[in-house]
């Protein structure tokens, strides 16, 4: 099986502060990997890296075929692969939830109006949201924003979604329906990954669990891990989230 | 003893119509080379910025009153006839306003979240795309009541273009001035044109600025 995502060696470094140190990790088609860790751990770094929106110092990371670590990368082509969904949802605030999802087609896959408008329609219904295609980002719920942003991502027709804390800047019963989109997807088959710090939803979909600690990835297998961590660390870790 | 007559207030109102007219032209040449200055004032290319930055820093460090004698007399020097009073006053004004509109729309471009660049880069948008269809819809918005507020500053300085022999509001003045010796009434009357000039444009500022804050987030 070739895998969607392969890192190995990645280091990245913030001036003197070493955030990645030697990350390796590999995900393959239609698998869900959940990256967990205490706060600071580079989660969100690795993520970011594979997106290219961070330059590596060291190591390899390829992506969908694209060779991520390379100079020459062509980040529109890795775009067109890679949809990402930020904690902040980053709705444009000047459009609605329809022409929020339909600019990128139109300009980037040359969509025509009505076929993009098709496709908003399609992908908002699949979110649960086809009744708010009008509405503005600052007319919707953060929950309804977050699945905006998911529709945005999906209407690209990428072959992997990263998700960074999507649900952490939600209440408690706005997350509910924001794990839902996300767990429909992966049941759909879809490659992704996830940053969480929601346990059982980890636990539940997740086929890989990516524990990092200290910028490395410290622990990983499946779910199960979870329950029967290997390191003192992940104990530790899992102990106090629960 | 000759005194102010409708002729006098009819030569100002003239001179009030040019005033206007150098003022569209110097905000129209200012923002098309304005905007050109502030994409370059935040282009990737390091010479572009660096370029951008000096000519602002020129442009704001230098009082309008020598930007146009240079362009007056410079151009005389570099061989040319003498240039015609407002071809020298609409660049001299054209440069000036660029200077200050390109820093005002570089900072209303960058006050929009570094985020929103991000989310659209993420998209596989162009970079041109990033900008005329995310950033710059979002940026103006901002920019409109510093904007409307610079006019103001614009309609005023164009009393200096009277330095190259253009006869536009304040130059007026002076002429009629020469001829009736009544200063005060006529200097009264001229203040009273830039500010029916200038009061709509700053209403319209604050307005704009007040719906901002109400729509804004
Ligand atoms: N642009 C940056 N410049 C400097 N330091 C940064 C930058 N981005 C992240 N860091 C640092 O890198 C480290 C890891 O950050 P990262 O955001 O990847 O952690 P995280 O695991 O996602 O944490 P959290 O759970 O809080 O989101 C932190 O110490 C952070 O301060
Ligand atoms: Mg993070």
């Amino acid at each position: 099986m070739s895998a969607v995502v392969r890192l190995s060696d990645v280091h990245k470094r913030f001036g003197a502060v070493t955030v990645l140190n030697g990350v390796s990790f590999e995900v393959g088609r239609g698998e869900v990997a959940a990256v967990i860790g205490q706060s600071g751990s580079g989660k969100s770094t690795a993520l970011r890296c594979i997106d290219a929106l961070e330059r590596i110092e060291q190591g390899t990371i390829e992506v969908c075929g694209h060779a991520v670590h390379d100079p020459k990368l062509d980040r529109r082509a890795l775009r067109c692969d890679v949809g990402i969904v930020f904690q902040s949802y980053n709705l444009f605030p000047h459009l609605t939830a329809e022409q929020n999802i339909m600019l990128a087609p139109t300009c980037v896959k040359s969509l025509s109006k009505a076929d993009a408008r098709t496709l908003a329609r399609d992908v908002l219904a699949r979110v649960g949201l086809a009744e708010k295609a009008d509405h503005y980002p600052e007319q919707l719920s953060g929950g309804q924003q977050q699945r905006v942003a998911i529709a945005r991502s999906l209407a690209m027709q990428p072959k992997l979604m990263l998700f960074d804390e999507v649900t952490s800047a939600l209440d408690p019963q706005l997350t509910g329906e924001v794990l839902k989109v996300m767990e429909d997807l992966a049941r759909g088959g879809m490659t992704m990954i996830l940053v969480t710090h929601e346990m059982s939803f980890a636990r539940k979909v997740a086929s890989k669990i990516i524990y990092m600690h200290k910028g490395t990835v410290w622990e990983t297998g499946p779910g199960a891990i979870i329950d029967a961590p290997q390191t003192l660390e992940l104990r530790k870790f899992v102990g106090g989230e629960m | 003893m000759p005194t102010f007559t409708l002729v006098h207030l009819e030569y100002l109102s003239w001179a009030a119509l040019w005033t206007i007219g150098l003022s569209v032209i110097a905000f129209i040449g200012g923002g098309i080379l304005g905007f050109g200055v502030a994409m370059a004032r935040i282009a990737p290319s390091r010479v572009l910025r660096t370029a951008a930055m000096v000519y602002i820093q020129l442009v704001q460090g230098t009082p309008l009153l020598i930007l146009l004698f240079l362009i007056y007399f410079g151009v005389a020097i570099l061989g040319f006839n003498q240039v015609p009073a407002i071809l020298a006053a609409s660049l001299g004004l054209t440069i000036y306003a660029s200077g200050f509109l390109a820093e005002i729309w570089r900072g209303c471009i960058q006050s929009v979240p570094k985020t929103q660049w991000e989310a659209a880069e993420c998209l596989a948008l162009t970079r041109w795309q990033r900008m005329t269809r995310v950033i710059l819809p979002q940026a103006i918005r901002i920019a409109t009541p510093p904007t409307v507020g610079f006019m103001v500053q614009i309609v005023k300085n164009t009393s200096l273009a009277s330095v190259v022999g253009f006869i536009e509001l304040a130059q007026a003045g002076k002429i009629i001035n020469t001829s009736i010796y009544e200063p005060f009434t006529i200097f009264v009357i001229v203040a009273i044109f830039y500010f029916l000039i200038c009061f709509p444009l700053s209403t319209w500022s604050r307005s704009l600025e007040r719906k901002l804050n109400v729509s804004g987030r």
